[in-house]
Protein backbone atom coordinates (compact mmCIF):
# COMPACT_ATOMS: atom_id res chain seq x y z
CA UNK A 1 0.00 0.00 0.00
CA UNK A 2 1.50 3.32 -0.94
CA UNK A 3 0.56 6.38 1.06
CA UNK A 4 -1.73 9.15 -0.11
CA UNK A 5 1.09 11.66 -0.19
CA UNK A 6 2.83 9.48 -2.78
CA UNK A 7 2.36 10.17 -6.46
CA UNK A 8 -0.97 9.33 -8.03
CA UNK A 9 -1.53 8.69 -11.71
CA UNK A 10 -2.80 12.23 -12.04
CA UNK A 11 -0.23 13.98 -9.91
CA UNK A 12 0.94 16.03 -12.88
CA UNK A 13 -2.44 17.69 -13.34
CA UNK A 14 -3.04 18.30 -9.64
CA UNK A 15 -5.52 16.70 -7.25
CA UNK A 16 -9.11 16.22 -8.41
CA UNK A 17 -11.55 18.60 -6.76
CA UNK A 18 -15.14 17.56 -6.17
CA UNK A 19 -17.03 20.84 -5.84
CA UNK A 20 -20.33 20.83 -3.92
CA UNK A 21 -22.53 23.86 -3.41
CA UNK A 22 -25.60 25.03 -1.59
CA UNK A 23 -27.27 28.23 -2.79
CA UNK A 24 -24.57 30.27 -1.06
CA UNK A 25 -21.72 28.04 0.09
CA UNK A 26 -19.08 25.97 -1.71
CA UNK A 27 -17.27 22.93 -0.28
CA UNK A 28 -14.34 21.28 -2.05
CA UNK A 29 -13.37 17.64 -1.53
CA UNK A 30 -9.79 16.84 -2.53
CA UNK A 31 -6.59 15.17 -1.39
CA UNK A 32 -5.04 18.61 -0.82
CA UNK A 33 -8.04 19.79 1.24
CA UNK A 34 -9.14 19.33 4.81
CA UNK A 35 -11.07 16.08 5.18
CA UNK A 36 -14.73 16.53 4.30
CA UNK A 37 -17.03 15.52 7.16
CA UNK A 38 -20.43 14.48 5.81
CA UNK A 39 -22.87 14.44 8.73
CA UNK A 40 -24.78 11.14 8.70
CA UNK A 41 -27.48 11.70 11.27
CA UNK A 42 -30.41 12.84 9.12
CA UNK A 43 -31.39 9.22 8.55
CA UNK A 44 -34.32 7.33 10.09
CA UNK A 45 -32.79 3.83 9.74
CA UNK A 46 -32.97 2.17 13.15
CA UNK A 47 -34.66 5.21 14.77
CA UNK A 48 -38.18 4.16 15.66
CA UNK A 49 -39.47 7.46 17.03
CA UNK A 50 -38.06 9.44 14.12
CA UNK A 51 -39.66 7.00 11.66
CA UNK A 52 -43.04 7.35 13.32
CA UNK A 53 -42.75 11.15 13.24
CA UNK A 54 -41.83 11.13 9.56
CA UNK A 55 -44.76 8.86 8.77
CA UNK A 56 -46.99 11.46 10.42
CA UNK A 57 -45.35 14.18 8.33
CA UNK A 58 -43.54 15.65 11.34
CA UNK A 59 -40.07 16.73 10.18
CA UNK A 60 -39.16 18.75 13.27
CA UNK A 61 -36.54 16.24 14.45
CA UNK A 62 -34.54 17.08 11.33
CA UNK A 63 -34.07 20.63 12.54
CA UNK A 64 -32.44 19.40 15.74
CA UNK A 65 -30.28 16.95 13.81
CA UNK A 66 -29.11 19.67 11.44
CA UNK A 67 -28.17 21.91 14.34
CA UNK A 68 -26.24 19.15 16.09
CA UNK A 69 -24.32 18.13 12.96
CA UNK A 70 -23.46 21.73 12.12
CA UNK A 71 -22.35 22.41 15.70
CA UNK A 72 -20.19 19.27 15.55
CA UNK A 73 -18.34 20.58 12.51
CA UNK A 74 -20.00 18.86 9.55
CA UNK A 75 -18.98 20.21 6.12
CA UNK A 76 -21.81 18.53 4.19
CA UNK A 77 -25.06 16.94 5.41
CA UNK A 78 -26.26 13.53 4.23
CA UNK A 79 -30.06 13.43 3.96
CA UNK A 80 -31.73 10.01 3.88
CA UNK A 81 -35.48 9.51 4.23
CA UNK A 82 -35.63 5.75 3.77
CA UNK A 83 -38.79 5.11 5.78
CA UNK A 84 -40.67 1.98 4.75
CA UNK A 85 -44.28 2.43 3.60
CA UNK A 86 -43.98 6.13 2.83
CA UNK A 87 -43.62 8.23 -0.30
CA UNK A 88 -39.85 8.49 -0.01
CA UNK A 89 -39.53 10.96 -2.89
CA UNK A 90 -41.98 13.37 -1.26
CA UNK A 91 -40.37 13.04 2.17
CA UNK A 92 -36.88 13.54 0.75
CA UNK A 93 -37.93 16.72 -1.06
CA UNK A 94 -39.46 18.14 2.11
CA UNK A 95 -36.44 17.12 4.19
CA UNK A 96 -34.07 18.82 1.75
CA UNK A 97 -36.16 21.98 1.97
CA UNK A 98 -36.06 21.88 5.77
CA UNK A 99 -32.29 21.33 5.75
CA UNK A 100 -31.66 24.12 3.23
CA UNK A 101 -33.79 26.51 5.26
CA UNK A 102 -31.69 25.79 8.36
CA UNK A 103 -28.15 25.67 7.01
CA UNK A 104 -26.03 26.73 4.06
CA UNK A 105 -24.05 23.46 4.04
CA UNK A 106 -24.27 21.47 0.80
CA UNK A 107 -26.30 18.26 0.87
CA UNK A 108 -25.57 14.65 0.02
CA UNK A 109 -28.86 13.24 -1.32
CA UNK A 110 -29.04 9.67 -0.03
CA UNK A 111 -31.51 7.12 -1.36
CA UNK A 112 -31.57 3.78 -3.12
CA UNK A 113 -34.86 4.80 -4.77
CA UNK A 114 -34.18 6.36 -8.17
CA UNK A 115 -37.41 8.42 -8.14
CA UNK A 116 -36.46 9.86 -4.75
CA UNK A 117 -33.00 10.83 -6.00
CA UNK A 118 -34.58 12.49 -9.02
CA UNK A 119 -37.11 14.44 -6.95
CA UNK A 120 -34.40 15.39 -4.46
CA UNK A 121 -32.13 16.70 -7.22
CA UNK A 122 -35.02 18.73 -8.68
CA UNK A 123 -35.71 20.33 -5.32
CA UNK A 124 -32.13 20.94 -4.26
CA UNK A 125 -30.67 24.44 -4.57
CA UNK A 126 -27.03 24.06 -5.54
CA UNK A 127 -24.66 21.29 -6.62
CA UNK A 128 -25.42 18.09 -4.73
CA UNK A 129 -23.59 14.85 -4.03
CA UNK A 130 -25.73 11.84 -4.97
CA UNK A 131 -25.54 8.80 -2.67
CA UNK A 132 -25.24 6.44 -4.50
CA UNK A 133 -24.72 4.29 -7.54
CA UNK A 134 -23.15 0.81 -7.76
CA UNK A 135 -21.37 -0.98 -10.61
CA UNK A 136 -24.65 -2.73 -11.54
CA UNK A 137 -25.63 -1.89 -15.14
CA UNK A 138 -29.23 -1.19 -14.15
CA UNK A 139 -28.20 1.30 -11.45
CA UNK A 140 -25.61 3.03 -13.65
CA UNK A 141 -28.20 3.44 -16.42
CA UNK A 142 -30.82 4.84 -14.07
CA UNK A 143 -28.73 7.17 -11.91
CA UNK A 144 -25.87 8.53 -14.03
CA UNK A 145 -28.17 10.43 -16.44
CA UNK A 146 -29.71 12.18 -13.42
CA UNK A 147 -26.28 13.10 -12.10
CA UNK A 148 -25.31 14.51 -15.49
CA UNK A 149 -28.61 16.34 -16.01
CA UNK A 150 -28.43 18.09 -12.65
CA UNK A 151 -24.67 18.71 -12.80
CA UNK A 152 -24.16 16.82 -9.54
CA UNK A 153 -21.38 14.62 -8.19
CA UNK A 154 -21.97 10.98 -7.35
CA UNK A 155 -20.80 8.42 -4.80
CA UNK A 156 -20.14 5.04 -6.44
CA UNK A 157 -19.78 1.69 -4.69
CA UNK A 158 -17.72 -1.11 -6.28
CA UNK A 159 -20.23 -3.90 -5.86
CA UNK A 160 -22.20 -5.50 -8.68
CA UNK A 161 -25.30 -7.63 -8.98
CA UNK A 162 -23.41 -10.77 -7.95
CA UNK A 163 -21.58 -9.77 -4.82
CA UNK A 164 -19.80 -7.34 -2.56
CA UNK A 165 -16.25 -8.38 -3.53
CA UNK A 166 -14.04 -9.29 -0.60
CA UNK A 167 -10.76 -8.76 -2.51
CA UNK A 168 -9.44 -5.32 -3.36
CA UNK A 169 -8.48 -6.45 -6.89
CA UNK A 170 -12.11 -7.20 -7.76
CA UNK A 171 -13.25 -3.93 -6.21
CA UNK A 172 -10.72 -2.05 -8.33
CA UNK A 173 -12.02 -3.81 -11.46
CA UNK A 174 -15.49 -2.53 -10.62
CA UNK A 175 -14.14 0.98 -9.98
CA UNK A 176 -12.58 0.80 -13.44
CA UNK A 177 -15.96 -0.13 -14.91
CA UNK A 178 -17.72 2.69 -13.06
CA UNK A 179 -15.13 5.23 -14.20
CA UNK A 180 -15.31 4.02 -17.81
CA UNK A 181 -19.10 4.06 -17.98
CA UNK A 182 -19.52 7.36 -16.13
CA UNK A 183 -16.89 9.28 -18.11
CA UNK A 184 -17.26 7.71 -21.57
CA UNK A 185 -20.98 6.93 -21.75
CA UNK A 186 -22.41 9.73 -19.63
CA UNK A 187 -19.78 12.45 -19.88
CA UNK A 188 -19.37 12.77 -16.13
CA UNK A 189 -16.04 14.33 -15.11
CA UNK A 190 -13.56 12.29 -13.07
CA UNK A 191 -13.68 14.81 -10.25
CA UNK A 192 -17.42 14.25 -9.89
CA UNK A 193 -16.99 10.53 -9.16
CA UNK A 194 -16.49 9.83 -5.46
CA UNK A 195 -15.69 6.19 -4.72
CA UNK A 196 -16.96 4.46 -1.59
CA UNK A 197 -14.47 1.59 -1.24
CA UNK A 198 -16.90 -0.31 1.06
CA UNK A 199 -15.92 -0.09 4.72
CA UNK A 200 -17.25 -3.27 6.33
CA UNK A 201 -17.66 -4.34 9.98
CA UNK A 202 -14.30 -5.49 11.35
CA UNK A 203 -16.17 -7.48 14.00
CA UNK A 204 -17.57 -9.82 11.36
CA UNK A 205 -14.25 -10.47 9.60
CA UNK A 206 -10.79 -9.39 10.75
CA UNK A 207 -9.49 -8.97 7.18
CA UNK A 208 -11.96 -6.35 5.90
CA UNK A 209 -10.03 -3.35 7.18
CA UNK A 210 -6.95 -4.20 5.12
CA UNK A 211 -9.09 -5.02 2.05
CA UNK A 212 -10.69 -1.59 2.18
CA UNK A 213 -7.39 0.20 2.82
CA UNK A 214 -5.85 -1.59 -0.19
CA UNK A 215 -8.83 -0.49 -2.27
CA UNK A 216 -8.42 3.11 -1.09
CA UNK A 217 -4.72 3.10 -1.94
CA UNK A 218 -5.42 1.50 -5.34
CA UNK A 219 -8.08 4.05 -6.27
CA UNK A 220 -5.83 6.89 -5.17
CA UNK A 221 -2.84 5.63 -7.17
CA UNK A 222 -4.65 4.73 -10.37
CA UNK A 223 -7.22 7.48 -10.72
CA UNK A 224 -6.63 9.97 -7.91
CA UNK A 225 -10.37 9.96 -7.32
CA UNK A 226 -11.96 11.37 -4.21
CA UNK A 227 -13.37 8.79 -1.80
CA UNK A 228 -15.83 8.54 1.04
CA UNK A 229 -17.12 5.78 3.30
CA UNK A 230 -19.74 5.06 5.92
CA UNK A 231 -17.27 5.40 8.80
CA UNK A 232 -19.51 3.93 11.51
CA UNK A 233 -19.87 0.65 9.61
CA UNK A 234 -16.39 -0.48 10.61
CA UNK A 235 -17.23 -0.68 14.32
CA UNK A 236 -20.63 -2.41 14.03
CA UNK A 237 -21.11 -5.05 16.71
CA UNK A 238 -18.07 -3.96 18.75
CA UNK A 239 -17.68 -2.19 22.08
CA UNK A 240 -15.89 1.18 22.10
CA UNK A 241 -17.20 2.10 18.68
CA UNK A 242 -16.07 5.73 18.77
CA UNK A 243 -12.45 4.75 19.43
CA UNK A 244 -12.51 2.29 16.51
CA UNK A 245 -14.00 4.90 14.18
CA UNK A 246 -11.44 7.42 15.41
CA UNK A 247 -8.60 5.02 14.54
CA UNK A 248 -10.13 3.99 11.22
CA UNK A 249 -10.46 7.40 9.64
CA UNK A 250 -6.83 8.55 10.01
CA UNK A 251 -5.71 5.17 8.61
CA UNK A 252 -8.04 5.62 5.65
CA UNK A 253 -6.94 9.24 5.22
CA UNK A 254 -3.29 8.20 5.04
CA UNK A 255 -4.24 5.78 2.25
CA UNK A 256 -6.17 8.44 0.29
CA UNK A 257 -9.69 8.74 1.72
CA UNK A 258 -10.86 12.34 1.36
CA UNK A 259 -14.27 12.36 3.08
CA UNK A 260 -16.53 10.22 5.23
CA UNK A 261 -20.19 9.95 6.08
CA UNK A 262 -19.99 10.03 9.86
CA UNK A 263 -21.68 11.31 12.99
CA UNK A 264 -20.34 14.84 13.45
CA UNK A 265 -21.76 14.93 17.00
CA UNK A 266 -19.02 12.61 18.22
CA UNK A 267 -16.13 14.90 19.15
CA UNK A 268 -13.75 11.96 19.63
CA UNK A 269 -14.08 10.99 15.96
CA UNK A 270 -14.16 14.51 14.55
CA UNK A 271 -11.07 15.41 16.60
CA UNK A 272 -9.22 12.36 15.23
CA UNK A 273 -10.00 13.52 11.69
CA UNK A 274 -8.90 17.09 12.35
CA UNK A 275 -5.68 15.92 14.04
CA UNK A 276 -4.98 13.72 10.99
CA UNK A 277 -5.61 16.76 8.75
CA UNK A 278 -2.97 18.61 10.74
CA UNK A 279 -0.49 15.72 10.55
CA UNK A 280 -1.03 15.22 6.82
CA UNK A 281 -0.30 18.89 6.17
CA UNK A 282 -3.85 20.01 5.42
CA UNK A 283 -4.06 22.52 8.27
CA UNK A 284 -1.32 25.07 7.74
CA UNK A 285 0.46 25.98 10.96
CA UNK A 286 -2.33 24.18 12.79
CA UNK A 287 -4.45 27.32 12.70
CA UNK A 288 -7.72 25.41 12.43
CA UNK A 289 -6.72 23.01 15.23
CA UNK A 290 -5.68 25.87 17.49
CA UNK A 291 -8.81 27.84 16.61
CA UNK A 292 -11.02 24.93 17.64
CA UNK A 293 -9.13 24.64 20.92
CA UNK A 294 -9.64 28.36 21.61
CA UNK A 295 -13.32 28.26 20.75
CA UNK A 296 -13.80 25.39 23.20
CA UNK A 297 -11.87 27.24 25.90
CA UNK A 298 -14.07 30.26 25.37
CA UNK A 299 -17.24 28.15 25.43
CA UNK A 300 -16.10 26.45 28.66
CA UNK A 301 -15.35 29.79 30.29
CA UNK A 302 -18.85 31.20 29.74
CA UNK B 1 -12.72 -37.12 32.33
CA UNK B 2 -16.21 -38.07 33.41
CA UNK B 3 -19.10 -37.53 30.99
CA UNK B 4 -20.22 -34.57 33.10
CA UNK B 5 -16.77 -33.03 32.88
CA UNK B 6 -16.81 -33.53 29.11
CA UNK B 7 -20.17 -31.77 28.82
CA UNK B 8 -19.01 -28.93 31.04
CA UNK B 9 -15.79 -28.63 29.01
CA UNK B 10 -17.72 -28.61 25.73
CA UNK B 11 -20.01 -25.91 27.05
CA UNK B 12 -17.14 -23.77 28.36
CA UNK B 13 -15.04 -24.11 25.21
CA UNK B 14 -17.99 -23.41 22.89
CA UNK B 15 -18.89 -20.33 24.91
CA UNK B 16 -15.42 -18.83 24.38
CA UNK B 17 -15.18 -19.98 20.76
CA UNK B 18 -12.32 -22.45 21.24
CA UNK B 19 -12.89 -24.44 18.04
CA UNK B 20 -9.99 -26.92 18.30
CA UNK B 21 -10.83 -27.54 21.96
CA UNK B 22 -14.47 -28.24 21.16
CA UNK B 23 -13.51 -30.64 18.38
CA UNK B 24 -11.06 -32.48 20.64
CA UNK B 25 -13.69 -32.98 23.35
CA UNK B 26 -16.27 -34.05 20.75
CA UNK B 27 -14.01 -36.87 19.60
CA UNK B 28 -13.12 -37.76 23.17
CA UNK B 29 -16.81 -37.94 24.09
CA UNK B 30 -17.67 -40.15 21.13
CA UNK B 31 -14.70 -42.37 22.02
CA UNK B 32 -16.36 -42.82 25.42
CA UNK B 33 -19.60 -43.80 23.65
CA UNK B 34 -21.46 -40.68 24.76
CA UNK B 35 -24.61 -40.07 22.71
CA UNK B 36 -24.27 -37.36 20.03
CA UNK B 37 -27.68 -35.89 20.94
CA UNK B 38 -26.51 -35.49 24.54
CA UNK B 39 -23.53 -33.46 23.36
CA UNK B 40 -25.83 -31.36 21.22
CA UNK B 41 -28.68 -30.74 23.63
CA UNK B 42 -26.75 -30.69 26.92
CA UNK B 43 -23.66 -28.76 25.90
CA UNK B 44 -23.57 -27.12 22.48
CA UNK B 45 -27.08 -25.65 22.31
CA UNK B 46 -27.02 -24.40 25.93
CA UNK B 47 -23.65 -22.73 25.20
CA UNK B 48 -25.03 -20.88 22.18
CA UNK B 49 -28.14 -19.94 24.17
CA UNK B 50 -25.85 -18.35 26.73
CA UNK B 51 -23.98 -16.57 23.91
CA UNK B 52 -27.32 -15.16 22.70
CA UNK B 53 -28.30 -14.09 26.21
CA UNK B 54 -24.98 -12.36 26.78
CA UNK B 55 -25.23 -10.67 23.38
CA UNK B 56 -28.68 -9.35 24.24
CA UNK B 57 -27.38 -7.98 27.54
CA UNK B 58 -24.52 -6.26 25.75
CA UNK B 59 -21.92 -8.46 27.48
CA UNK B 60 -20.95 -10.29 24.27
CA UNK B 61 -20.06 -8.80 20.90
CA UNK B 62 -20.36 -9.85 17.27
CA UNK B 63 -16.92 -11.53 16.95
CA UNK B 64 -17.59 -13.62 20.08
CA UNK B 65 -20.91 -14.72 18.62
CA UNK B 66 -19.16 -15.66 15.38
CA UNK B 67 -16.36 -17.71 16.93
CA UNK B 68 -18.75 -19.52 19.28
CA UNK B 69 -20.92 -20.36 16.27
CA UNK B 70 -17.89 -21.58 14.35
CA UNK B 71 -16.74 -23.71 17.29
CA UNK B 72 -20.15 -25.36 17.45
CA UNK B 73 -20.24 -25.80 13.67
CA UNK B 74 -16.94 -27.70 13.81
CA UNK B 75 -18.40 -30.13 16.31
CA UNK B 76 -21.64 -30.41 14.33
CA UNK B 77 -19.73 -31.56 11.25
CA UNK B 78 -18.73 -34.62 13.25
CA UNK B 79 -22.08 -35.05 15.00
CA UNK B 80 -24.49 -34.43 12.11
CA UNK B 81 -24.07 -37.80 10.34
CA UNK B 82 -24.33 -39.59 13.68
CA UNK B 83 -27.44 -37.64 14.64
CA UNK B 84 -28.99 -38.52 11.30
CA UNK B 85 -28.29 -42.20 11.99
CA UNK B 86 -29.98 -42.06 15.38
CA UNK B 87 -33.03 -40.37 13.83
CA UNK B 88 -32.89 -37.44 16.26
CA UNK B 89 -35.00 -34.59 14.95
CA UNK B 90 -33.55 -31.12 14.69
CA UNK B 91 -35.36 -28.19 16.29
CA UNK B 92 -36.54 -27.28 12.80
CA UNK B 93 -35.39 -26.48 9.31
CA UNK B 94 -34.81 -22.84 8.39
CA UNK B 95 -34.44 -21.82 4.76
CA UNK B 96 -32.66 -18.49 4.44
CA UNK B 97 -31.80 -16.08 1.65
CA UNK B 98 -31.13 -12.44 0.77
CA UNK B 99 -33.78 -11.26 -1.68
CA UNK B 100 -33.28 -10.60 -5.39
CA UNK B 101 -31.50 -7.33 -6.12
CA UNK B 102 -29.63 -7.40 -2.83
CA UNK B 103 -26.09 -8.71 -2.23
CA UNK B 104 -25.77 -7.95 1.49
CA UNK B 105 -25.12 -10.97 3.67
CA UNK B 106 -23.31 -10.05 6.89
CA UNK B 107 -26.49 -9.81 8.96
CA UNK B 108 -28.01 -12.89 7.35
CA UNK B 109 -24.88 -14.91 8.13
CA UNK B 110 -24.99 -13.87 11.78
CA UNK B 111 -28.61 -14.98 11.98
CA UNK B 112 -27.68 -18.34 10.39
CA UNK B 113 -25.01 -18.92 13.02
CA UNK B 114 -27.38 -18.27 15.88
CA UNK B 115 -30.07 -20.45 14.32
CA UNK B 116 -27.62 -23.32 13.92
CA UNK B 117 -26.50 -22.67 17.46
CA UNK B 118 -30.07 -23.18 18.60
CA UNK B 119 -30.25 -26.52 16.83
CA UNK B 120 -31.93 -25.49 13.60
CA UNK B 121 -30.86 -27.03 10.34
CA UNK B 122 -30.14 -23.98 8.20
CA UNK B 123 -30.24 -24.08 4.41
CA UNK B 124 -28.71 -20.87 3.09
CA UNK B 125 -29.58 -19.94 -0.50
CA UNK B 126 -27.10 -17.03 -0.43
CA UNK B 127 -27.76 -13.59 -1.93
CA UNK B 128 -29.80 -12.42 -4.93
CA UNK B 129 -32.39 -15.16 -4.39
CA UNK B 130 -35.28 -14.79 -6.85
CA UNK B 131 -38.87 -15.60 -5.77
CA UNK B 132 -38.99 -18.71 -7.98
CA UNK B 133 -35.78 -19.95 -6.37
CA UNK B 134 -37.34 -19.60 -2.90
CA UNK B 135 -40.39 -21.50 -4.14
CA UNK B 136 -38.29 -24.31 -5.64
CA UNK B 137 -36.18 -24.60 -2.48
CA UNK B 138 -39.26 -24.70 -0.24
CA UNK B 139 -40.71 -27.48 -2.37
CA UNK B 140 -37.43 -29.36 -2.29
CA UNK B 141 -36.47 -29.00 1.39
CA UNK B 142 -39.89 -28.47 3.01
CA UNK B 143 -38.51 -26.18 5.71
CA UNK B 144 -40.44 -25.17 8.81
CA UNK B 145 -39.45 -21.54 8.40
CA UNK B 146 -38.28 -19.43 5.47
CA UNK B 147 -36.40 -16.17 6.09
CA UNK B 148 -36.17 -13.27 3.63
CA UNK B 149 -33.37 -10.79 4.27
CA UNK B 150 -33.08 -7.30 2.72
CA UNK B 151 -30.67 -4.48 3.49
CA UNK B 152 -32.06 -1.76 1.21
CA UNK B 153 -35.36 0.09 1.11
CA UNK B 154 -35.39 -0.66 -2.63
CA UNK B 155 -35.09 -4.42 -2.17
CA UNK B 156 -37.57 -4.73 0.73
CA UNK B 157 -40.50 -4.81 -1.74
CA UNK B 158 -39.15 -8.22 -2.82
CA UNK B 159 -40.67 -9.57 0.41
CA UNK B 160 -44.09 -8.99 -1.08
CA UNK B 161 -43.00 -10.44 -4.44
CA UNK B 162 -41.77 -13.54 -2.61
CA UNK B 163 -45.04 -13.81 -0.67
CA UNK B 164 -46.97 -13.58 -3.92
CA UNK B 165 -44.83 -16.31 -5.47
CA UNK B 166 -45.48 -18.55 -2.45
CA UNK B 167 -49.22 -17.87 -2.70
CA UNK B 168 -49.20 -18.62 -6.39
CA UNK B 169 -47.34 -21.89 -5.87
CA UNK B 170 -49.92 -22.80 -3.22
CA UNK B 171 -47.31 -23.24 -0.48
CA UNK B 172 -47.83 -20.07 1.56
CA UNK B 173 -49.47 -21.89 4.45
CA UNK B 174 -46.97 -24.72 4.49
CA UNK B 175 -44.19 -22.58 5.85
CA UNK B 176 -43.65 -19.88 8.47
CA UNK B 177 -42.32 -16.71 6.84
CA UNK B 178 -39.91 -14.41 8.67
CA UNK B 179 -38.39 -11.19 7.35
CA UNK B 180 -35.49 -9.06 8.55
CA UNK B 181 -32.70 -6.64 7.68
CA UNK B 182 -31.48 -3.19 8.72
CA UNK B 183 -34.35 -1.06 7.33
CA UNK B 184 -37.12 -3.61 8.09
CA UNK B 185 -39.66 -2.88 10.81
CA UNK B 186 -42.49 -4.83 12.47
CA UNK B 187 -44.97 -2.61 10.61
CA UNK B 188 -43.37 -3.50 7.30
CA UNK B 189 -43.37 -7.20 8.16
CA UNK B 190 -47.08 -6.95 8.96
CA UNK B 191 -47.77 -5.04 5.77
CA UNK B 192 -46.26 -7.73 3.56
CA UNK B 193 -48.06 -10.47 5.48
CA UNK B 194 -45.03 -12.12 7.07
CA UNK B 195 -45.54 -14.29 10.15
CA UNK B 196 -42.63 -12.82 12.03
CA UNK B 197 -39.94 -10.18 12.24
CA UNK B 198 -36.93 -9.84 14.51
CA UNK B 199 -34.43 -7.03 14.88
CA UNK B 200 -31.28 -9.09 15.42
CA UNK B 201 -29.81 -12.59 15.30
CA UNK B 202 -30.61 -13.52 18.86
CA UNK B 203 -34.18 -12.24 18.63
CA UNK B 204 -34.67 -14.18 15.38
CA UNK B 205 -33.92 -17.45 17.16
CA UNK B 206 -36.45 -16.70 19.89
CA UNK B 207 -39.08 -15.62 17.42
CA UNK B 208 -38.54 -18.62 15.13
CA UNK B 209 -38.82 -21.02 18.07
CA UNK B 210 -41.95 -19.30 19.35
CA UNK B 211 -43.62 -19.33 15.93
CA UNK B 212 -42.68 -22.98 15.45
CA UNK B 213 -43.97 -24.01 18.89
CA UNK B 214 -47.18 -22.13 18.20
CA UNK B 215 -47.66 -23.84 14.85
CA UNK B 216 -46.85 -27.30 16.23
CA UNK B 217 -49.28 -26.75 19.12
CA UNK B 218 -52.00 -25.86 16.62
CA UNK B 219 -51.25 -28.74 14.28
CA UNK B 220 -50.80 -31.17 17.15
CA UNK B 221 -47.24 -32.12 16.23
CA UNK B 222 -44.67 -32.70 18.95
CA UNK B 223 -42.57 -29.79 20.08
CA UNK B 224 -38.84 -30.21 20.45
CA UNK B 225 -36.51 -28.02 22.48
Amino acid sequence: MSPAWGSSALAGSGPLHTVLRSATKEVVIGSDQRFCVIGERINPTGRKTFQAQLREGDLSAIERDVEAQVAGGADVLDVNMGVPLTDEADLLVRAIQVVQARTDLPVCIDSSVVEALEAGLEAYQGRALVNSVTAEDERLEAILPLVKKHDAAVIALPNDADEIPMESGKRLELVEKIVRVATQEYGIALQDIVIDPLAMPIGADSTVGITTLETVAGVHERWGLNMTCGASNVSFGMPGRHAINAAWLPLAMAAGMTSAIMDARTAEVVDAVRAADLLLGHDEWGMSWIGTHRARQAAAAT
Amino acid sequence: MTPDEILQGLYDRTLVGNGPGVLELTHQALGMDMEPQVLLFDALIPALEEVGARFERGDFFVPEMLIAGKAMAGSMEVLRPLLADTGVQTVGTFLMGTVKGDVHDIGKNLVNIMLEGAGFEVIDLGVQVAPEKFVAAIEEHQPDVVGFSAFLTTTMPMFKANMNALEKAGIRDEVIVMVGGAPVTQEYADAVGADGYAADASATVKKAKALLADRRARTGAGVLA
